[in-house]
């Protein structure tokens, strides 16, 4: 709830010991209270989160010589940051790593500082509240007691990043809690909550801040109850079952990622596999395996992935408006952005002019919620903030409008006509449209300004990406805006240039369209949707054709090619055949695949199925960098570190590749151009280089 | 000097027939259900109002104070002052009451009245002596104690009381609601067939009003969270006559009685809020007031004879007023039962009670049943009964705006031996 009073009290909440007088240290600060337990605040100069960096972990060495000679009571740590104990290693680090030996130096000092805390004489404990992420994890998971604030969060997240837990964290948090659960954390990177990481043994103790006082005395004096490790931590951890675990490890990850594109899963497994029962062992081997993941171009390319996250995260900037969303047309889209904004905190009024798509939101949006909201109360207040709208009430008091009614110009344009006199002055209208060019739509508008696009990618909760297109006439004080509310609902937004299929359809169509040439030419389906996925595709383009819906497919892609023309493949004339017998995909149930419960039927496998070859997954997947490079050169998108996010982000695209430029840049731009070449010669024009190619570096 | 007071707008939840168990929403998801696209259409912001009061009689464990809950579900924000007013069935009427006083007298300018019930969550409540048997089960110290005092059980302690059995039961009298109706049926000869021709024009009334759009803008659409939405009042039966009502067999007095499932008003779940604005409110926000507040009142009478609580109410307030019956144009009175409504309408009717009673000069006269209930009421709507004086007072404005009519009087009898009425005039 928002609370002026809370507000005016805010800086009372956390429980950091006694003032601290200014002392001698950059990122800690070191006080100690009246019963001799010294408190040590982490509070990274300069930074609104903690992390760990060379510099940071040099000064915790200091830290801890202090407190080796000064022999306080007790040792207390924990984040002066509201945001929470520490989110992990400072990433910077991590990039460009290309020497193992250097990185496994670098990773032994620090394993040194976090050795020294573990040896320390005086009783440590970690207080921790919110993140407690990776390299924050390990510091906790060294000292001799762990207290959690309720809204502490714990995780292992380096797996997506192409790594594994590189400062011990493998081996000690293998020997304190379930190694199966443990490693099943540091496989997935899912995170647990403050009662999760109790019921694990990872914390001693789960509390409020009001009570950390307390806890801590208790657990320097001995009166708190530890969270130990029973007798199954030790016989999961032996040597038969863990080679029989081992085994079972992979195969489920096997599942999720291929070890040629994903090695890290794989070497964590092995790490633990060789050396689970010996605590010196596996953090000595942790180091070196550590050290290699770190220079695969996986993990360089994920870590650059991470980075494009931040730099996307900054496109949105500051100084969000957006309190009351008012989302016109329930359908698919509408509803789950709706359902969407609300989640994150906004009002938002959905509105239809039938209550049918409406109900058919709400309850989407309470099953969404269910899953992601821990606590029923922040599901009620989530559907609280979703309000039904039958009579479109809510355009008077929203920041924002966002269109999503059926793709038809002259119906968005009376839409609009409709909502025009009654916006609040300064809110910003904006459409969902993935076909109609803003300069149709504003031409019967009385403030274009206005108006702007707002593309969502579908599952809204999944996809990060939101395109936000401009045209000549957009108001640029509403387009910022714009982008900092998509930053505001946890979205990272790509500026786009209004023009046909913007960036990410433009580059989807062709993968989607010579998927179907390619069935024409008597390629099977599945091994067609194998050409992509054996490059890394989280879905083939049959599948995803399925998914998105042949009609959408198929109205893009005439849209598309009546502007682009030849640089696309022709739609066959049997997929219109289909989309007229209604096979429409995943919403119909049948289109390529037949689909049951929201998945494609692929049981049809055949004995003996013929592989892929790269040609074929070239065909798929050069067009999406060949227009990628061609969106570079008409202006439509201006960053390519952006657009790889922006493919990576809005459709998935292999992150491990990095994006489709970076794709490009990897194998050699001369490579791409002389394969695009040939495929031109050898399948006709649509391959044909896009003239970008020529600066592009 | 007293300071007008204004009805601005209002909206309701479709009344909800309780089935079988709990219903889709809780008595503050009713009130969150029905106030949120209120609260929409308004030029204002939420937090613009001074205070929310609301009416509930069945308050759940869940939901203690729901004017507050409510208030904060509905963004109203952490400082909105919201209470909540009970007076049995004239609830939602008391919180608009105590809103247009508030306001009247000068110490607010804008609230939020309201009036919300979900009869289907009434509680399972266990008989007092099986709750002390349990009592003493569990403080019973050592495993022979326990057994002693596990002993002691008798069947009847086990047999829950279904808690809307007892609510609608007056205590003093231990008299049904129900046979309430049938004293004031007695005193005033008021036949089986007049109550079951009453109750199927409140059907034919309320399936015309659903049919021609009367309720737009007046019934908001409840959504719930399992993707089932409501659209309108689900207790109507636009096919019963009075002859299919003739067949139903009395409930409460059998078998001579005359007060049957088919006459009396229906269990239902449903809420109702209520705009009041002073002049200064009305002139700050730009709003366009649809009625005003006259006068209140509330009068009291024997508990067994309730139903004729409108009559003492009403008639002060037309006393007061210098106004008779026939200069009411519209009239909303709550129909708990059709013999209870006729009843009112025969004791207006009758020069000795009149005279008496009233302290009339004479009988007061005909109330045309044309201007009575003209939408239906509470037997084809259903009667929330912390709602229903809330909805009275909204539909008789709503009802008033279509028909033209200037003057009208919303007015219920309350169990327990009340009445409450209010004198509304459109602006």
């Amino acid at each position: 709830m928002q609370s002026k009073i809370m507000d005016v009290l805010s800086d009372r909440v956390l429980v950091l010991g006694p003032a601290p007088a200014p002392g001698s240290y950059r990122h800690f600060k070191l006080t100690r209270d009246a019963e001799g337990i010294a408190w040590l605040l982490f509070d990274r100069e300069g930074a609104s989160a903690n992390t760990l960096s060379a510099d940071v972990l040099e000064e915790f060495d200091e830290v801890l010589t202090a407190v080796e000679s000064e022999r306080p009571t007790g040792l207390v740590i924990r984040s002066a940051k509201k945001s929470g104990f520490i989110a992990g290693a400072d990433v910077k680090e991590f990039r460009g790593a290309s020497d193992p030996a250097v990185v496994e130096t670098a990773i032994g000092r620090a394993h040194a500082v976090i050795d020294r805390l573990e040896a320390l004489r005086v009783p440590s404990v970690a207080v921790i509240h919110g993140f407690c992420l990776g390299g924050g994890l390990e510091v906790a998971l060294a000292c001799q007691a762990r207290i959690a604030v309720d809204n502490a969060r714990f995780g292992f997240p380096e797996v997506l990043l192409g790594l594994h837990p590189g400062l011990g964290g493998t081996a000690r948090f293998t020997r304190l809690v379930n190694p199966m659960q443990a490693m099943t954390l540091m496989l997935t990177g899912r995170t647990i909550d403050a009662r999760r990481a109790r019921a694990l043994g990872l914390v001693d103790a789960v509390t409020q801040e009001r009570h950390v006082a307390g806890a801590v005395r208790d657990a320097v004096f001995g009166r708190l109850t530890r969270a130990r490790p029973g007798l199954l931590v030790s016989v999961l951890n032996s040597s038969p079952a863990r080679t029989l675990l081992a085994s079972r490890m992979r195969k489920e990850a096997a599942k999720a990622a291929s070890p040629a594109h994903y090695p890290a899963p794989y070497g964590l497994i092995d790490l633990w596999e060789k050396h689970g029962g010996d605590k010196a062992a596996m953090l000595a081997a942790e180091k070196s395996s550590f050290a290699h993941l770190m220079v695969t171009p996986t993990a360089q390319n994920l870590i650059r992935v991470f980075f494009l996250r931040e730099q996307m995260k900054k496109l949105a900037g500051s100084g969000n408006k957006v309190g009351h969303v008012h989302v016109i047309g329930a359908g698919a889209m509408g509803g789950d952005i709706a359902a969407w904004c609300a989640n994150q905190g906004l009002r938002v009024s959905l509105a239809d002019m039938k209550a049918e798509p409406i109900a058919s939101a709400v309850r989407r949006a309470s099953d969404l919620f269910g899953k992601i909201i821990r606590k029923p109360i922040d599901v009620r207040d989530a559907l609280d903030r979703l309000i039904p709208d039958m009579d479109g009430e809510g355009v008077r008091n929203a920041d924002l409008i966002i269109e999503a009614v059926p793709e038809k110009l002259a119906l968005k344009q009376k839409v609009y006509a409709g909502l025009e006199p009654r916006m609040k002055p300064g809110a910003i209208l904006a459409t969902n449209t993935s076909s109609i060019p803003l300069e149709d739509l504003r031409t019967t508008l009385q403030r274009p300004e206005r108006l702007l696009g707002l593309h969502f990618f579908n599952p809204v909760s999944r996809l990060q990406l939101v395109e936000v297109v401009s045209h000549d006439g957009t108001d640029g004080t509403l387009l910022k805006e714009a982008l900092a509310f998509v930053g505001v609902i946890d979205r990272l937004p790509l500026p786009v240039k209004s023009s046909p299929g913007f960036l990410v359809n433009r580059a989807l169509t062709p993968y989607m369209l010579e998927a179907m040439l390619m069935l024409d030419e008597g390629i099977d389906k599945l091994v067609i949707d194998a050409a992509a996925e054996k490059f890394g595709m989280p879905m083939g383009p049959i599948e995803l054709a399925d998914q998105v819906g042949l009609d959408i497919c198929l109205d893009v892609g005439d849209m598309l090619r009546a502007k682009f023309g030849a640089s696309l493949p022709q739609a066959p004339a049997w997929l219109r055949e289909k989309v007229a017998r209604a096979e429409l995909g995943r919403k119909s149930g049948k289109g390529f695949y037949d689909w049951r419960d929201g998945k494609a039927d692929k049981s049809q496998t055949a004995a003996n199925p013929p592989q892929p070859t790269n040609e074929m997954t070239d065909r798929l997947i050069l067009p999406m960098s060949n227009v990628c490079v061609a969106c570079l050169r008409e202006g439509i998108v201006d960053n390519a570190d952006v657009v790889d996010g922006a493919m990576i982000f809005g459709t998935g695209y292999a992150p491990f590749r990095g994006g489709p430029l970076n794709y490009a840049r990897t194998r050699g731009v001369e490579n791409i151009v002389s394969t695009l070449r040939m495929l031109a010669q050898k399948f006709g024009d649509r391959f044909a280089p896009d003239a970008g190619w020529e600066t592009f570096r | 000097m007293a300071r007008p007071v204004f009805i601005i707008d209002g909206s309701r939840t479709p009344f909800l027939k309780a089935r079988t168990g709990p219903g889709p929403f809780t008595p503050v998801d009713l009130a969150v259900q029905c106030g949120r696209p209120l609260l929409a259409r308004q030029p204002f912001a939420a937090s613009a109002f001074d205070q929310v009061i609301l009416g509930c009689v069945n308050v759940i464990a869940d939901e203690m104070n729901p004017a507050r809950v409510a208030a904060l579900r509905l963004g109203m924000g952490e400082d909105m002052v919201a209470f909540t007013v009970q007076i049995n069935c004239g609830s939602g009427m008391q919180s608009i009451d105590t809103a247009y006083r508030y306001i009247r007298e000068g110490n607010a300018n804008l609230i939020l009245a309201g009036g919300t019930e979900a009869l289907s969550y009434a509680p399972l409540v266990w008989p007092n002596q099986g709750v002390r048997w349990f009592a003493g089960l569990a403080t019973a110290k050592g495993l022979g104690a326990k057994i002693m005092a596990a002993l002691k059980v008798k069947p009847s302690y086990l047999k829950p009381v279904i808690g809307l059995e007892r609510g609608l039961t007056d205590p003093i009298t231990e008299l049904n609601m129900g046979q309430t109706a049938e004293v004031v049926g007695h005193l005033f000869g008021i036949t089986r067939t007049q109550s079951d021709s009453y109750a199927a024009e409140s059907h034919q009334r309320l399936a015309k009003a659903q049919k021609e759009g009367f309720l737009k803008g007046e019934v908001e659409t409840a959504f719930a969270h399992d993707g089932k939405f409501y659209d309108h009042d689900d207790g109507v039966r636009p096919d019963s006559t009075p002859e299919s009502l003739a067949k139903l067999r009395p409930v409460f007095e059998r078998p001579w009685g005359q007060v049957t499932a088919g006459n009396s008003s229906q269990i239902t779940d449903g809420a109702s809020w209520v705009i009041l604005a002073s002049e200064d409110a009305v002139a700050k926000h730009g709003l366009t007031p649809k009625a005003a507040i006259i006068d209140s009142q509330w009068s009291a009478l024997d508990p067994s004879i309730m139903g004729l609580g409108p009559v003492l109410c009403a008639t002060e307030i037309l006393k007061r007023n210098e106004l008779t019956l026939r200069e009411v144009d519209t009239w909303e009175l709550n129909e708990a039962f059709a013999t209870q409504v006729l009843g009112c309408l025969a004791a207006w009717n009758d020069d000795k009670f009149c005279r008496e009673v009233l302290g009339l000069d004479g009988a007061a006269g005909e109330l045309d049943r044309a201007n009575l209930n003209v939408d239906g009421g509470a037997i084809s709507l259903g009667h929330p009964v912390g709602t229903s004086g809330n909805r009275i007072v909204l539909h008789l404005v709503n009802a008033m705006k279509r028909l033209g009519t200037r003057r009208g009087i919303a007015t219920e009898c309350i169990g327990g031996g009340l009445g409450g009425a209010m004198l509304i005039e459109m602006v």
